[in-house]
């Protein structure tokens, strides 16, 4: 029994493993691959398959009049939005979250929880049914196709995340640390910022960067709310139809783009198996 | 001068938390909450601390409305039933949390941490972290950190409750000595506990607290002696005090078919109904007793505690010996009748061993 399962166990993750990095590693060759090696047939090891080229990387970089993409600027646009709206959206969210789960709102029959739930409400609706709204308001304040539009909407997409997380979180700091911290002689605010996000820092992480990775891959409200100045990541790469771009160039901005994502991806599993908060009530 | 509170109310839901509790507490005493688990000893010392504001009464302190001082300036200090440490600081500093808050100059901070870690025996456990320590070691933290404040008003919330025995033992004793030399001229400390033999113990002034009313305020020996209610007898003995509800008449007191010559300290009660109040360790084992049926039987460190029934009356009786018993065993047991308490049909002391009547 043992045995068998660690061999099914293992073999499952294998299997598992390849799948899901051999894409990764298919654009990799192909970033580095020409014309020749790309229609020569499926080959994967570079010196002894096919000559690595810079080309598909070079493009990347260049101007569109010299032949190249212009990735530039959708990428330090997109990484703007994303930044600032997660880093607004934590602020704001943590801020909302510790409230809702410290202090007692009562509002009819809308309590705590409800408005936690409305929160995440905004999470359950598929966009689409936000999309007419959002480009509706945007128009009126005249925000359309704009970095400071897709800021406001990326916030009511991403502070949702942020206050369930935390929400959560804080439910699990004990409130006995809280009232510690008062009695020691700080003030509420003292108490939340000397006390409880010092012990919070891996839900603050966390948090953080589930709002990058849902900012970042975000494709439908960029697609539908900018037109012609300004451009995110995700619209650009699809607009490098396969057609007028070549293989390798689309392979390298591929991987340009998720190369963040693999970075959050690693801290994250570092800080998801860091609880902090053992000692503090035994 | 003093902690003073007058009807204190607070009822968050269709339960009582404080029933009108009103107290004089002076500086320089002891005082022990004594009530069962959920008997409002922790919603007390939180409306203290300024935690929790009651829905009505007041609090006096040093003639102040002290329910119009917030938590951070009230200058108490809390040491909670679970150990509350700040998990993020280590050991120092933890304990030199509330100075730092209160922005004390950083060689005094040193002096008093240190001293305040040294009496309550973690010396050498300054650059440790939270999480390293045991559940006693963590408690000691809390409590340096409780000290190092030198606040006007202690409140200990059942601080030894979830510690071991022997841990429990060897802090109580250290607690003792912090009150009895320690304690300064200036202070209030309030200790809750449900153990009555802690309450015992620490000899201060006793209240005992049930549903959120307080029932009878006195010293712990008065309120061993005399407890004024059946329920101050059940809170105040562990194992609960044994009621016998039974009818005393032409000097007999009489119940499941036992008669029993009426003792002396009862003998000025008027024939009625009484329920009579006996202490597990006041019944014995007795070839000439009453019969009655083992329902249960727990030994417990070196005694064995005996669950007994006879018709509706059930008691239990502590046994100062290892013994084994058989679930329905008849054994004989006799009452050490002279430690009887008659309380009348109410609940209220009618006369106790030691002289003591409310009615």
């Amino acid at each position: 029994m043992g045995k068998l399962y660690k061999f099914l166990k293992y073999s499952f993750i294998t299997i598992w493993t390849v799948f899901v990095v051999a894409p990764f590693l298919w654009a990799l060759t192909t970033s580095f691959k020409d014309f020749n090696s790309v229609n020569g047939g499926a080959t994967y090891i570079p010196w002894v398959d096919f000559e690595p080229k810079l080309e598909g990387w070079k493009v990347l970089i260049k101007s569109p009049a010299n032949g190249g993409v212009d990735i530039i600027e959708p990428y330090f646009n997109s990484l703007f939005v994303t930044c600032t709206a997660s880093l607004i959206s934590i602020v704001l969210g943590t801020l909302s979250a510790y409230a809702l789960s410290r202090f007692t709102f009562k509002a009819g029959f809308v309590k705590n929880n409800d408005i936690t739930f409305f929160f995440i409400s905004q999470r359950i609706m598929p966009p689409i049914v936000l999309s007419i709204p959002f480009f509706l308001f945007l128009g009126a304040i005249d925000l359309l196709d704009s970095l400071i539009g897709l800021i406001v909407v990326y916030i009511v997409l991403l502070m949702p995340i942020a206050v369930w997380i935390m929400v959560d979180f804080f439910n699990k700091v004990p409130r006995e640390i809280d009232e510690t911290a008062l009695i020691d002689g700080c003030n509420p605010y003292q108490a939340f910022f000397k006390v409880v996000l010092p012990n919070s820092i891996p839900g603050l992480i966390v948090a953080g960067m589930f709002c990058i990775i849902f900012g970042w891959i975000d494709f439908f409200f960029a697609f539908i709310l900018t037109f012609t100045e300004v451009q995110l990541l995700p619209v650009k790469i699809v607009a490098l139809n396969s057609s007028i771009t070549p293989w390798w160039s689309l392979s390298a901005s591929a991987l340009v783009s998720v190369a963040p994502l693999i970075v959050v991806a690693f801290i994250v599993e570092r800080y998801l198996s860091k609880g902090n908060l053992s000692g503090a009530i035994k | 001068m003093n902690l003073i509170a007058e009807n204190l109310l607070y009822k968050p839901d269709e339960q009582f938390h404080l029933n009108e509790v009103s107290f004089n507490f002076k500086k320089g005493n002891l005082y022990t909450i004594l009530g069962r688990t959920l008997s409002g000893k922790t919603t007390l010392l939180k409306t203290i601390a300024g935690l929790l504001t009651p829905d009505s009464g007041s609090i006096q302190f040093e003639d102040r409305d002290f329910l119009k001082v917030p938590v951070w300036e009230r200058n108490v200090a809390m040491v909670y039933q679970q150990f509350i440490n700040y998990p993020h600081l280590n050991v120092f500093e933890n304990v030199a949390f509330p100075l730092k808050q209160r922005k004390v100059d950083n060689q005094e901070i040193k002096d008093v941490v240190l001293k305040s870690l040294k009496s309550v025996g973690l010396e050498g456990y300054e650059n440790r972290k939270i999480q390293e320590l045991s559940g006693g070691q963590q408690q000691r933290v809390s409590l340096a950190r409780s000290l190092v404040k030198n606040a006007k008003i202690l409140l200990l919330d059942e601080p030894l409750v979830n510690l071991d025995y022997k841990l429990r033992e060897q802090l109580r004793e250290e607690f003792k000595s912090i009150f009895s030399q320690g304690l300064s001229e200036e202070s209030i400390v309030i200790f809750s506990t449900t153990d009555p033999k802690e309450a015992m113990e620490l000899n201060g002034e006793v209240i005992a607290i049930d549903e959120g009313k307080v029932l009878q305020v006195g010293p712990a020996k008065e309120i061993f002696e005399n407890p004024k209610t059946l329920k101050v007898a059940e809170i105040s003995n562990d194992p609960p005090m044994n009621i016998l509800k039974a009818n005393i008449s032409s000097n007999k007191i009489k119940f499941e078919g036992i008669e029993i010559e009426l003792p002396g300290h009862l003998s000025n009660l008027k024939d009625n109904n009484f329920n009579l109040g006996i202490r597990a360790s006041d019944i014995e084992l007795s070839e000439e007793g009453f019969e009655f049926e083992v329902e249960l039987a727990e030994i417990s460190g070196s005694e064995t505690l005996l669950h007994l029934i006879r018709g509706d009356t059930k008691i239990i009786t502590s046994i100062e010996e290892v013994m084994n018993f058989n679930i329905k065993d008849k054994i004989k047991i006799n009452f050490n009748i002279n430690k009887v308490y008659a309380f009348n049909e109410s609940g209220t002391l009618a006369s106790s061993p030691f002289g003591g009547s409310y009615v």
